[in-house]
């Protein structure tokens, strides 16, 4: 017990490290050619959970980083959820290319908290997150449309002995989706605002946290996830998320995912998203609901 | 006009006239002022021309541009989109542009070179949203390639 504590200390550490450099690097990004990301500030998002550049939940059709025709941009994110009965770590990096295709990793790390003492079980869940998207046509501020692209996310349970116990089917699975963003210049109030629809193709439970597929169903279900929100200055960012959840499995019924956030954007290579989120029924239970925490570095 | 204004506090009451379009577009120059007028838009098209001057990503392009004249088009164009007593008699977007090899990148520069220009001249986030959302539909017509 202890020696997985001070590791998890060691990895937080590290991954505090990680960030560290990369800010640092990210201050002197400038210096190199390519990664001089042309993109307007705030344009590149933040880490969405899963890795794909978007907002707090819901990936967007923003491409990572600030690069432009044939630029490169690089980011790296750290994030913490804490609910009543849960916590949940994600850590990642993204690559973007001529503001056209996003290449992401991510690791999930989820603690089970009081509930892994009440079932005498590991009390953690590891995920990684694959994951590509492609920009197929529109620009987020240009142009009438909005700005389109498609993605996928392949994930990988590491700990499924847990979710295979309650009856989620699959150990690995991978989610598809489409998803259309458009910022409005002086769209209210004469503040920027945006919006955002991502369709899903999933079977994830609890974004796969629970695993995939269940006894109940496990087919994909046709998804809706929705992010709406207004720059109040050029740097700080308010709004809300929605992201639909599936129900597969009979052990526990799963709630939609709301999240209301605020985002700072001081300069291209940092973005700090707080929010509120609220899960809602989680792994039988309910009114799951806490604060979100995430650093995004990019360059 | 004078006339017509008169006809419309008659006929439909202030509020009705507060949303006539025609009514409404006519005088309507907050924007202007918000920019600082003649004086604020100099200000501000000067700044600019230094930010362009002083970015790599996009002052090549400009080699070739007679920069008096380009800060006299601009100056105008920005009063007129703001609604101050202007009238730009510049080319179209497409023709002043032609030839000069603007991609996504250098627009982006141009986007950002404006942006700092209005922040150094303490422009507030409404009236440079504004100016911008004025400006944006330009972007087809000034970007020649992907």
């Amino acid at each position: 017990m202890n020696a997985r504590r001070a590791g998890r200390a060691v990895a937080r550490i590290a991954t505090a490290a990680v960030l560290a450099v990369m800010l640092l690097a990210g201050a002197r990004a400038s210096a190199f050619a390519g990664f001089n990301g042309s993109r307007i500030l705030a344009t590149g998002g933040a880490s969405q959970i899963e890795g794909a550049a978007g907002g707090g939940i819901v990936p967007w059709a923003v491409i990572a980083g600030y690069g432009s025709n044939s630029e490169w941009g690089v980011t790296g994110f750290y994030t913490h959820v804490s609910v009543d009965d849960y916590d949940l770590d994600a850590a990642g990096i993204a690559a973007g290319y001529s503001n056209r295709i996003e290449l992401s990793y991510a690791r999930q790390q989820f603690d089970l908290g009081t509930l892994g003492d009440a079932l005498g079980v590991d009390k953690k869940f590891r995920q990684d997150i694959f994951g590509a998207k492609v920009r197929l046509w529109g620009d987020l501020i240009y142009g009438r449309g909005p700005q389109v692209s498609a993605g996928v996310q392949y994930k990988r349970h590491l700990d499924f002995a847990l979710p295979r116990a309650i009856g989620a089917r699959r150990n690995d699975d991978t989610d598809f989706y489409i998803t259309a963003t458009k910022l409005f210049l002086a769209g209210l109030f004469d503040r920027n605002v945006f919006a955002n629809a991502t369709l899903r193709l999933s079977r994830a439970n609890q974004i796969g946290i629970l695993g995939f597929g269940g006894d109940k169903d496990d087919s994909r279900d046709v998804l809706f996830e929705g992010s709406a929100g207004i720059f109040i200055t050029r740097h700080i960012a308010a709004g809300f998320e929605y992201r639909q959840q599936p129900d597969n499995l009979s052990f526990a019924t799963q709630d939609d995912w709301f999240d209301a956030f605020v985002a700072v954007f001081p300069n291209k290579h940092v973005a700090i998203v707080a929010a509120y989120a609220d899960l809602g029924s989680v792994a039988t239970l309910d009114k799951q609901s806490g604060w979100y925490l995430s650093l995004e570095v990019s360059f | 006009m004078l006339i017509r204004i008169l006809v419309c506090i008659v006929a439909l009451g202030m509020s009705g006239c507060a949303q006539h379009p025609s009514s409404v577009k006519y005088g309507d120059d907050d924007l202007y002022r918000a920019l600082g007028g003649e004086t604020g838009i100099t200000a501000i098209v000067d700044q600019f021309l230094w930010n362009l001057a002083d970015d790599e990503r996009i002052n090549a392009h400009f080699v070739d541009t007679n920069l008096q004249r380009f800060r006299t088009k601009l100056i105008e164009q920005f009063c007129e989109l703001s609604g101050g007593p202007c009238t730009y008699t510049g080319d179209t977007m497409k023709l002043s542009h032609a030839g000069m090899g603007i991609d996504h990148a250098g627009f982006n520069a141009l986007v950002e070179a404006l942006i700092e220009a209005m922040e150094a001249h303490n422009v507030a986030t409404g009236p440079q949203n504004r100016l911008l959302a004025l400006l944006a539909p330009m972007h087809a017509d000034i970007i020649e390639k992907g």
